[in-house]
């Protein structure tokens, strides 16, 4: 060859593999209009599919009548729970161990449930029908308030259970009740707050809010009557999951399901439950024989599917006088609305709350969870979190401050002085985490550098003698958060949903002029697998990215996985990828070997390429070897290179951050503008810092939201306030500033390529951080904690109570 | 209900299709038209992932009954590019720089930016992030949105004095 061979860095860097900032290969389709949702979906002869829903929030359904709505033109059925019964489909079993109704039985629990399904050959017609469906309600007693659900003589929910005193997750100890969950030491943790040397009590809240994708739920089913093959497209983060469910409860053998995620435009967890306009859809096309399109709008989709938090948590921490954390104690009363569909692992019914000892070496804690139902939707999911991580990150975030101001410290120094030290990882938490790795004090001395963190509080030392002076009447806040994120789920031995330990997969089939297909058992809703599961292959098989396609959400050809929530599709199919990328480049050793004429041992990998240990001119690389594996007869070597791998993570990943926000709050109008925001996340090995980056912007926009307005609220007859976009705060581009972004990077141990999992991370952290910022203005006034979202009509009666407006 | 005849201009071609007068415009483009591009987001005309430009404005689609738009000129993300496939600066600019991720919002953002562009040519950041208020994005915090449309605007002004 006359040509020399490009340097392996050179090579390396044609592979667009780990580290490149890639661009999306998933661009293309959606600048151009091409993209394909669920609702771009049109199969000839297809129904549409609409829901009569209940406009109360709690009320015996007395009758229903159909006709009206029969008679519109283009109206075929209206389905309700009668319907159902003969098929025992009227309720549904939830990842959680409970059931919800899929249609209203006998009464309705929160205001906009199911109640009836009207079936029409048009989005119109449907919406016609549903006006004219007669229900006759009996209105009965509500309650939107856990505590109060709690009461003794508080209004019984669930009828359809109430004999039942044993739950799914153990006694029930009133009607409403649902679970008593708890880790950690009780005694221990009551010693230490006895004989501590200062003990900081808050009441802390996060609100119930809601993931609110900018595409709704939806779904196409398909029963093909001939073969006997159920197609349902739909909106599902956890395709396989849903075909397992639907087989389960329809009775179609698995093998006849297919279930297709089709492109999705946002997820957050709102789309990991199974929902009954899934299984209407499903029932609509059993019996009509033809395909039947369900799409929520987004009053149903705020108010009906899904929510997130609604955790109302009591905290008490013990400190020594010069701030050393002696012990944390946690009550939770957690509304989980009218059913439990909680999206958890099924032993977790608290999700991960118990990572709430945070980033911090905390020598005993206790944590207990009361799950209580209330006439509030069900739901329960991980909006852009790992289970109920955002809720233990936001309690201990919330009350390191509070135990800050009582020692009269400075927050980020409390912080500092309690921070697990690098030399204690593998680290295992009072309430039974092993945090793999981390390197917390570098990451936090890194933040507080780069904003110049003394400078801030000097500034603000100012700025409060200005204030006192009547110089201004513009307060500014710090906010500091360290967060620590248990993401990955997760290890079979402990996590499962509904039965199906949490592995994940990939299946990798080379062609034989070296490019090659990745299937996953995860599904993107905007996160770029397409993109960087290829760039983790091509360092694994050194073939290009640009050579790999990578394709999920099909289960006819996808193999089995969970899915993508929880930050786990890096962790867990990232993991798969690269594992099934070694068996791959473990075959092609093989041929190398016999191409070259020598022993396997005296290959060595490089880049792209086998070439002899000592003589890298003699090489093949694995383009040359794909090609061999399709047209060579090899001794004892199967024709082919393909390998799949089921990935099994023996510990979940614990990606960490140092964010510090800067906020100036109006105290006469409530308006709080962020002024700067630093985010700094570990996410160990990265494999695309433009990808990444772009999850911290998102996330921290998220978090920007739920700390300062977003929240779903109810009157107290059970009426959901503001669930529209009028209402619900999504913010736009002038309310969001712009971000800072830095890392540092300590990869995972126990992950084949050390990363650790980010889209998350910016929500978990980022919520305190604000939180954090708007109470930190008002700190040197007295203010402990105050209640989200800080919007301006909130931090105005803050300002209020404090007596500023005198 | 009875449906009407509706003509207008779409993406530059002559189209004919009938609804009924309650149609809304986003209905007629992405059913009757299979112009699946513009997307639904909210119903109240808050997201903005269903805008077009009609007569030489942005319009949010589902705010619109499509017999509103008898006779105009619409045109949707199908008709930013060039009609031989070369896309246009926004297009290129929103992949370049990272602006999009689940792309729901993507049609209807660089809809409007294609119009924010022709009513400002050189628009400081204040002005796109004001400019692109009424489409609303959850992924991806706007800031390589904003980016794009910087670079795209650039692209677009520096194109004729490179010709010359």
């Amino acid at each position: 060859m006359n040509e020399q061979t490009p340097l392996a860095s050179e090579r390396a860097e044609k592979l667009e593999g780990l580290g490149c900032a890639r661009k999306r290969v998933e661009d293309a389709r959606f600048t151009q209009g091409k993209g394909n949702y669920v609702d771009d979906i049109k199969l000839p002869g297809m129904l549409f599919g609409d829901f009569v829903r209940s406009p109360y929030g709690h009320a015996r359904i007395k009758g229903i009548d159909k006709e009206a709505a029969l008679a519109v033109p283009g109206v075929l059925a209206v389905i309700t729970a009668e319907d159902l019964i003969p098929l025992n489909l009227h309720y549904m079993p939830t990842l959680a161990g409970d059931v919800q109704a899929v249609l209203a039985h006998e009464k309705v629990l929160f205001q906009n449930q199911e109640v009836a399904f009207v079936v029409a050959t048009d989005r119109y017609a449907a919406a016609d029908g549903v006006e004219l469906v007669e229900v006759d309600y009996e209105e009965l007693p509500v309650v939107v308030d856990a505590a109060k659900a709690m009461e003794a003589d508080a209004p019984l929910l669930r009828e359809d259970i109430k004999d039942k005193s044993e739950g799914a997750h153990g006694p029930r100890k009133h009607h409403n009740h649902i679970f008593y969950w708890d880790a950690g030491d009780a005694e221990a943790t009551k010693a230490a707050l006895s004989s501590a040397e200062v003990v900081a009590e808050e009441f802390i809240t996060y609100q119930r809010v809601h993931p609110c994708p900018l595409e709704t739920c939806g779904c196409v089913a398909s029963m093909d009557k001939i073969n006997g093959k159920l197609t349902v497209w739909g909106t599902f983060q956890a395709p396989h999951a849903v075909r397992t469910v639907a087989s389960l409860i329809s009775n179609i053998p698995e093998h006849n399901i297919r279930i297709i995620s089709p492109d999705i435009g946002g997820g957050f967890g709102n789309k990991v439950g199974v929902y009954p306009g899934y299984i209407c859809a499903i029932v609509a096309s059993i019996v009509t024989g033809q395909p039947v399109k369900w799409i929520e709008d987004r009053i149903e989709n705020l108010s009906s599917t899904a929510f997130a938090r609604d955790y109302h948590m009591t905290g008490k921490i013990a400190a020594t006088k010069d701030g050393r954390i002696t012990g944390l104690w946690c009550h939770v009363l957690a509304d989980h609305g009218a059913f439990d569909a909680c999206a958890d692992p099924t032993k977790f019914p608290a999700g991960f709350f118990h990572i709430c000892t945070g980033s911090y070496d905390i020598p005993v804690a206790y944590v207990g969870v009361d799950g209580v139902y209330t006439n509030k939707a069900p739901g329960g999911v991980a909006y852009r979190c790992s289970f109920r991580v955002t809720e233990g990150s936001y309690f201990i975030e919330r009350m390191i401050d509070v135990l800050a101001r009582k020692l009269e410290m400075d927050p980020a120094e409390l912080r500092v002085k309690n921070l697990i030290r690098k030399e204690q990882f593998p680290y295992t938490s009072a309430l039974g985490w092993e945090y793999d790795s981390g390197d917390y004090h570098t990451a936090m001395q890194k933040a507080m550098e780069s904003v110049d963190y003394r400078a801030l509080r000097q500034e603000q030392a100012a700025n409060r003698a200005a204030f006192a002076a009547g110089e201004t009447r513009s307060l500014m806040g710090v906010g500091v958060a360290f967060f620590t994120e248990i993401v990955g789920a997760g290890p079979v031995k402990n996590c499962d949903i509904l039965g199906l330990g949490m592995f994940d997969s990939c299946e990798i089939r080379v062609h034989p002029t070296g490019s090659a297909i990745a299937r996953l058992g995860t599904i993107s809703q905007g996160q770029g697998h397409a993109t960087t599961f290829a760039q983790i292959l091509a360092s694994e098989i050194g073939l290009p990215a640009d050579k790999i396609t990578v394709e999920e959400g099909d289960t006819d050809t996808a193999p089995y996985g969970l899915g993508t929530y929880g930050s786990r599709s890096t962790p867990v199919a990232g993991a798969a990828t690269a594992m099934a990328g070694r068996k791959i480049r473990a075959k092609a050793q093989m041929i190398a070997a016999y191409l070259l004429e020598v022993h396997d041992d005296d290959l060595e990998w490089e880049v792209d390429r086998f070439q002899v240990k000592g003589n890298p001119e003699k090489f093949k690389t694995m383009a040359e070897i794909a090609f061999a594996a399709y047209n060579q007869a090899i001794p004892g070597i199967e024709p082919g290179l393909e390998a799949v791998s089921y990935y099994d993570p023996p510990n979940m990943t614990y990606p960490f951050g140092a964010y510090i926000c800067v906020v100036d709050v109006d105290v006469d109008t409530g308006v709080t503008e962020v002024r700067r925001f630093y985010a700094l996340d570990d996410c160990g090995t990265r494999i695309n810092p433009m990808v990444i980056e772009g999850q911290v912007h998102g996330g921290l926009t998220e978090a920007l939201a739920i700390a300062m307005g977003q929240e779903i609220a109810y009157d107290e007859i059970g009426n959901v306030k503001g669930a529209s976009l009028m209402d619900f705060f999504l913010p736009t581009a002038v309310e969001t500033p712009n971000w800072e972004t830095d890392h540092t990077v300590t990869p995972s141990p126990h992950h084949p390529i050390g990363a650790k999992g980010v889209g998350e991370s910016p929500n978990v952290g980022g919520v305190s951080a604000f939180s954090n910022a708007v109470i930190d203005a008002f700190a040197h006034l007295g203010l402990t904690h105050s209640q989200m979202p800080h919007d301006h009509w909130r931090v105005w009666t803050v300002a209020e109570q404090l007596g500023l407006h005198d | 209900m009875s449906k009407q005849t509706i003509s207008l201009t779409v993406n530059g071609s002559q189209v004919e299709a009938a609804a009924e007068p309650r149609t809304l415009l986003i209905h007629f483009l992405r059913e009757q038209l299979s112009l699946t591009g513009p997307h639904i987001g909210c119903d109240t005309g808050h997201c903005g992932a269903c805008t077009v430009d009609l007569d030489g404005q942005s319009v949010k689609s589902c705010m619109v009954f499509a017999i509103q738009a008898e006779g105009a000129e619409v045109t949707t993300i199908e008709g930013i590019a060039q009609p031989d496939g070369t896309l246009h600066a926004l297009q290129e600019a929103f992949r370049q720089h990272h602006g999009l991720q689940c792309g729901y919002c993507t049609p209807g953002m660089i809809t409007r930016a294609y119009r924010l562009l022709q009513e400002n040519p050189d628009p400081s950041e204040s002005d796109i992030r004001y400019g692109i208020s009424g489409n609303l994005c959850r992924c991806t915090g706007y800031q390589n949105i904003v980016k794009a449309i910087q670079a795209a605007a650039q692209a677009l002004t520096s194109v004729p004095e490179a010709a010359e």
